[in-house]
């Protein structure tokens, strides 16, 4: 696994794929936070850095589809599945090599905006005025997002040679996931009857939650499972080999 | 062992053994199954039916000991084409779990004739290069059974020699099986050969008697410096069918198989005339092929 893990990272940082995801992430983020009056921190006259935790998941919307784009569907365009296939490791050493390094380059990208909330701490009236419990959870929640969003893209990668193809539907279902059932909770037919338990299947809900710097095994729970059936759906979707 | 593409066979009720210390070659039209057999043995999926076994570990069971006792070269050749040479097979070391892994890439680099290459990108080398990188690969484990999938098609004649002369090194106490669709390749380095056609075995055995089998029928072409009855001839054996234009150049078969060169040299001779050639044909083994795939497609 952890040749794997090392492959992928090397991979991802002698392409640009590496340097390009975290600079566009910060630099998106940057944007939004310092420059843009509307959601600009400066303008927003409160020592928070709440915003970034808004907009991370946006950005995470399409940067994670472009890194996990390419994890199994260029193997397999490539044929050089067939030589991991046939070397002494199992699927799952395969999968969770290649899941780390992601979450690896996720961490990596966001481990900058460290910065941020250092600034933020600086900034505040008194000096380090700032919800710090907020911005822990925030923190835990942002990469348990991004770890349930590389785990779709990973799956995906593994149903089709096609890289644009795997881009677009973990796209589909990152957005899915995240937004679509607090909007489905909130039609008429399910509110008031049933819409908590429609809403609490969506990931949004629960980042929401953990964000508020409530850490709450629930999250907790609901994070790790989404993980794991989407790595398994991924090691299910390499094993169709075998059928 | 069976192994079924939809309602396709892909491969029938096969059957077969390879040595150590032997290269047996895998040969077929493209399509026959080949690549099915060489996919089963190394793990990368299982048949339908029946039961494959390396060096006496079971293929499903067991895949994780084979797979560290096998060298594969898929066919094409997958590589990461944006590694350097160097990065590429101290990658594959790492998955074998090998240590010493720079000496290891430095002994695989070398016996593959690839030193000079190897701070390389692999996307940058020719084709023959990139086949010595995927043998590399393959052998760098010093595995006991070497499975190689069309390793040399698509090279040019000089290429084609050196990994034919490398596989050849690699032979001793190792167990070889080789494919091609390209029967010639074959003949030159295999022990042993495997006709397969439509999934099924047509052929398997030691190349010596395949040739022998192939040769059933002797066929002797003969030119005589002036004109003679064919009468003398078929006083050589009546079963002989001698086709002849002219009464000086003639064409001989006979079906036995049987060697009758000297007898014609006695006739011709007796009748005073002179030979200036006469040559056997040996039906060789492209005869066998062509003779059993058509066969078993009909």
């Amino acid at each position: 696994m952890i040749s794997i893990f090392y492959k992928e990272i090397t991979a991802f940082f002698s392409s640009l794929t590496g340097y390009i995801s975290i600079i566009i992430f910060l630099l998106i983020s940057g944007l939004f936070l310092w420059v843009l009056s509307d959601t600009s921190i400066i303008n927003y006259n409160y020592a928070s850095i709440g915003q970034l935790f808004t907009i991370a998941p946006l950005v995470f919307l399409f940067l994670i589809p472009a890194i996990t784009m390419n994890t199994f569907s260029e193997e397999k365009q490539q044929g050089t599945l067939e030589l991991l296939a046939t070397k002494p490791l199992t699927d799952w050493q395969i999968v969770g090599g290649k899941y780390l390094a992601t979450i690896g380059l996720i961490v990596l990208a966001i481990l900058p905006t460290l910065v941020y909330y250092y600034s933020v701490v600086q900034l505040g009236s008194p000096k380090g005025n700032i919800d710090s419990g907020g911005a822990i959870g925030s923190y835990i929640g942002l990469i348990f997002l991004g770890a349930i969003f590389a785990s779709i893209g990973l799956w995906m990668s593994s149903l089709t040679s096609n890289q644009v193809v795997a881009f677009i539907v973990t796209a589909f279902f990152c957005f899915f996931f995240y937004f679509a059932f607090s909007f489905f909770s909130e039609l008429p037919i399910f509110y008031g009857k049933i819409d908590a338990a429609i809403r609490s299947i969506g990931i949004e809900y629960h980042y929401e939650n953990i964000s508020k710097g409530r850490i709450d095994t629930r999250d907790i729970i609901y994070f790790i499972s989404m993980i794991f059936l989407f790595l398994w759906l991924t090691y299910v979707s390499l094993n169709r080999r075998k059928w | 062992m069976t192994k079924l593409y939809g309602d396709q066979r892909a491969i029938d009720n096969i059957s077969f053994e390879a040595k150590e210390g032997q290269i047996t070659g895998l040969v077929g039209p493209n399509g026959a199954g080949k690549s099915t057999t060489m996919k089963i043995l190394t793990c990368y999926m299982p048949a339908d039916s029946g039961q494959a076994t390396v060096c006496g570990h079971d293929v499903v069971h067991q895949d994780l000991k084979i797979k560290s006792l096998i060298g594969y070269l898929p066919e094409h050749n997958p590589l990461y084409k944006s590694m350097y040479v160097q990065e590429y097979l101290s990658f594959i070391a790492r998955v074998h779990g090998l240590s010493d892994i720079r000496t290891k890439v430095v002994d695989a680099v070398s016996s593959v004739g690839l030193t000079k290459e190897k701070h390389k990108k692999i996307s940058a080398l020719s084709k023959g290069y990139r086949q010595r990188v995927g043998i590399a690969q393959a052998i760098i484990h010093n595995p006991k059974v070497l499975i190689l999938d069309e390793p040399i098609s698509g090279l040019d004649p000089n290429q084609i020699q050196e990994i034919r002369d490398l596989i050849l090194s690699l032979k001793k106490d190792k167990t070889i099986i080789f494919s091609s669709h390209i029967l010639q390749e074959v003949e030159s380095i295999c022990d042993k050969i495997i006709i397969l056609n439509e999934g099924k075995i047509v052929a398997d055995d030691q190349l010596s008697i395949l040739n022998e089998n192939a040769g059933t029928e002797t066929i002797v072409e003969l030119e005589l410096l002036n004109q003679m009855n064919e009468k003398y001839l078929m006083d050589i054996d009546q079963t002989m069918q001698i086709s002849s234009n002219n009464s000086k150049n003639f064409l001989i078969k006979l079906a036995s198989g049987r060697d009758i060169r000297e007898d014609i040299f006695d006739a011709v001779v007796s009748q005073n005339n002179k030979i200036l050639s006469m040559t056997m044909q040996k039906s060789n083994l492209e005869n066998v092929f062509k003779s059993v795939t058509k066969e078993s497609s009909n």
